[in-house]
């Protein structure tokens, strides 16, 4: 039996003679994209008591190859909430231009957005979409793509403030599916931040609890572990601390006070003899 | 009016013996009514402004906004039929989208300009159609600095996206108005609607020639307009209305290269010293008249 989807629908080869095909598309089903190409790796995110930390590494690799080393992942929505992108880099710069659309649909309306009124400047940008507004909208945005089986190759941190000025952070997958944690990681950070994430902030009553510079050191320590064990990882990173301020972006960070001792104590790779 | 045309403005696209389109003189007239709009260029910004007449008291206070954001660099406030208007804003919306899915980037005010005279221009053609009854006032700031394209997720090469000459300046503000016939020009200063002589007038005295030599900052232009607009507005006391103003400016200004609504603070100090100014003018010629009493 032959399973191939190009053959569905066709008369059996083995009872009808091999199937004349070549007046039909040879193309077989509509296929999108099956597989990322170039791709970002973790994004790490933790919740404090005014706001949200999120960072990710500035690598994009192309397979193993670490193929661009100065790629900004965390991207300012209306300068109040940021979008942390995992996956595929063209899916994240569609995105990146859909939702700078949105923000200009946004400054259409003569609202200012809560931040401008709360920090009385003019200057944060317009709109009145909050991070979990906005999170509303990728989960739908996601899920409908991945229901046209054209889904976009990516995983979501949404980091900001809610509608009562509550900080919010959550995530949407290349599948729509959503949800929302005190701290959050993609990736290969779901295996190994996430662990080190939850030692500090394991209910959202234990995040509210965290100082800023708390949760900026556990997201740092996050990133640090990150590249000491993911292969697809680089030591420049980027950082942004999300408050009714605003956001304060930093794109060209180096990890500090990094330590590979440990590596020593590391059997079974490479050419050592166990 | 009735024996004006005589035949000859029944339709748009009919000229008449001594080449003229009557259906966009009566669309002038149309505007010539409406509320007086300006837009001063000064050295480091743009500002918009327009005299909001009040149709009704049941209308909320600062609701019903009529200087609207085309792009985050880009507004545009009109004179005339504001149903017309709006379908320009409209319009306009959509040309500066179109212009970045093409190119990735913010279109250039005078490319705005340049498309939309020529959707004006169109309804001037065909019977269809009547000219559109509004003069828009487009005012913008084309990024000075180097900009990239949308979406861009990396820093790119060092030397930057190239074709530019070292040391010229690139962007800056810039201010255009259209007219029903779909004419447009860039201005140092604009104004159009029922107050337009009184504001040209006082346009003309502010020193906004020549590219950045101009000595009027933004915040003084932002007083400026709100001064002229109070004064184009003397002529027709007997009405309400409300200031609404907007300004873009640079990226090392105030609105960081964005169309913003002036700020509240700043708008109501305008008004404040425009009608000082109108008063101590009115106090000036009672002076004078007294003085001639004496005399």
């Amino acid at each position: 039996m032959d399973h191939r989807p190009q053959a569905w629908g066709r008369p059996r080869d083995d009872v009808y003679g091999a199937y004349d095909g070549s007046y039909l598309q040879s193309g077989g089903p509509k296929t999108a994209t099956q597989s990322p190409v170039v791709t970002g790796t973790s994004v790490v995110a933790i919740k404090y008591k005014d706001g949200v930390v999120i960072a990710a590494d500035n690598l994009a690799s192309y397979g193993s190859l670490a193929r661009f080393t100065d790629v900004k992942r965390l991207r300012v929505f209306l300068g109040t909430s940021v979008v942390g992108f995992g996956g595929d880099v063209s899916d994240m710069q569609w995105l990146d231009r859909h939702l700078n659309e949105l923000a200009i649909d946004e400054s259409y309306d003569d609202e200012p957005s809560p931040s401008s009124l709360l920090s009385a400047s003019p200057n944060k940008g317009h709109g009145k979409l909050n991070a979990a507004n906005l999170h509303v909208y990728l989960q739908k945005l996601m899920y409908r793509r991945r229901n046209d089986f054209d889904p976009l190759w990516n995983q979501l941190l949404i980091a900001g403030l809610d509608a009562a000025g509550k900080p919010h952070l959550s995530s949407v997958d290349l599948r729509g599916t959503a949800f929302t944690s005190p701290s959050l990681a993609t990736g290969f950070g779901a295996a190994l931040a996430q662990p080190i994430m939850r030692r500090h902030a394991p209910t959202e009553e234990a995040a509210a609890a965290l100082t800023r510079e708390e949760a900026v050191g556990v997201v740092q320590e996050c990133m640090k572990v990150l590249y000491y064990r993911d292969a697809r990882s680089l030591d420049r990173y980027s950082i942004a601390v999300v408050t009714k301020e605003g956001v304060e972006l930093k794109e060209d960070e180096q990890l500090e006070r990094q330590s590979w001792a440990f590596a020593e104590r590391i059997k079974g790779y490479g050419t050592q003899t166990v | 009016m009735t024996s004006i045309g005589t035949g000859y403005d029944l339709a748009n696209s009919i000229f008449s013996p001594d080449g003229r389109n009557f259906q966009v003189e009566y669309a002038v007239k149309a505007v010539e009514n409406g509320g007086t709009s300006i837009g001063i260029r000064c050295k480091d910004g743009v500002v918009l402004a327009v005299e909001k007449v009040i149709t009704s008291k049941l209308l909320k206070q600062g609701a019903n906004k009529r200087i609207a954001t085309v792009d985050r660099h880009l507004g545009v406030v009109y004179s005339g039929m504001i149903p017309d208007g709006r379908h320009f804003i409209d319009r306009a919306r959509d040309e500066a989208r179109s212009w970045r899915d093409t190119f990735k980037n913010p279109i250039p005010t005078a490319d705005l300009a340049s498309r939309m005279g020529g959707y004006m221009q169109a309804y001037t053609l065909y019977q269809s159609v009547r000219p559109f009854g509004i003069t828009a006032i487009v005012g913008g700031w084309d990024s000075e600095l180097e900009s990239g394209v949308d979406g861009e997720v990396g820093r790119g090469p060092s030397v930057g996206a190239g074709g530019k000459t070292p040391g010229k300046k690139y962007g800056g503000p810039f201010l255009y108005m259209i007219e029903p016939s779909g004419l447009y020009w860039g201005y140092y200063g604009a104004a159009t609607g029922k107050g337009r002589q009184a504001a040209k007038a006082e346009l003309e005295k502010l020193d906004l020639s020549a590219d950045g030599e101009s000595s009027l900052t933004l915040e003084e232009a932002v007083k400026e307009a709100a001064r002229i607009i109070y004064v184009a507005h003397d002529d027709n006391k007997d009405k309400d209305f409300e200031l609404e103003m907007s300004w873009i400016s640079g990226a090392d200004g105030p609105t960081k290269g964005f169309h913003q609504e002036v700020p509240k603070a700043l708008r109501e100090e305008a008004e404040r010293l425009a009608k000082k100014s109108l008063e101590d003018e009115d106090e000036e010629e009672e002076k004078k008249e007294d003085d001639k009493m004496e005399e």
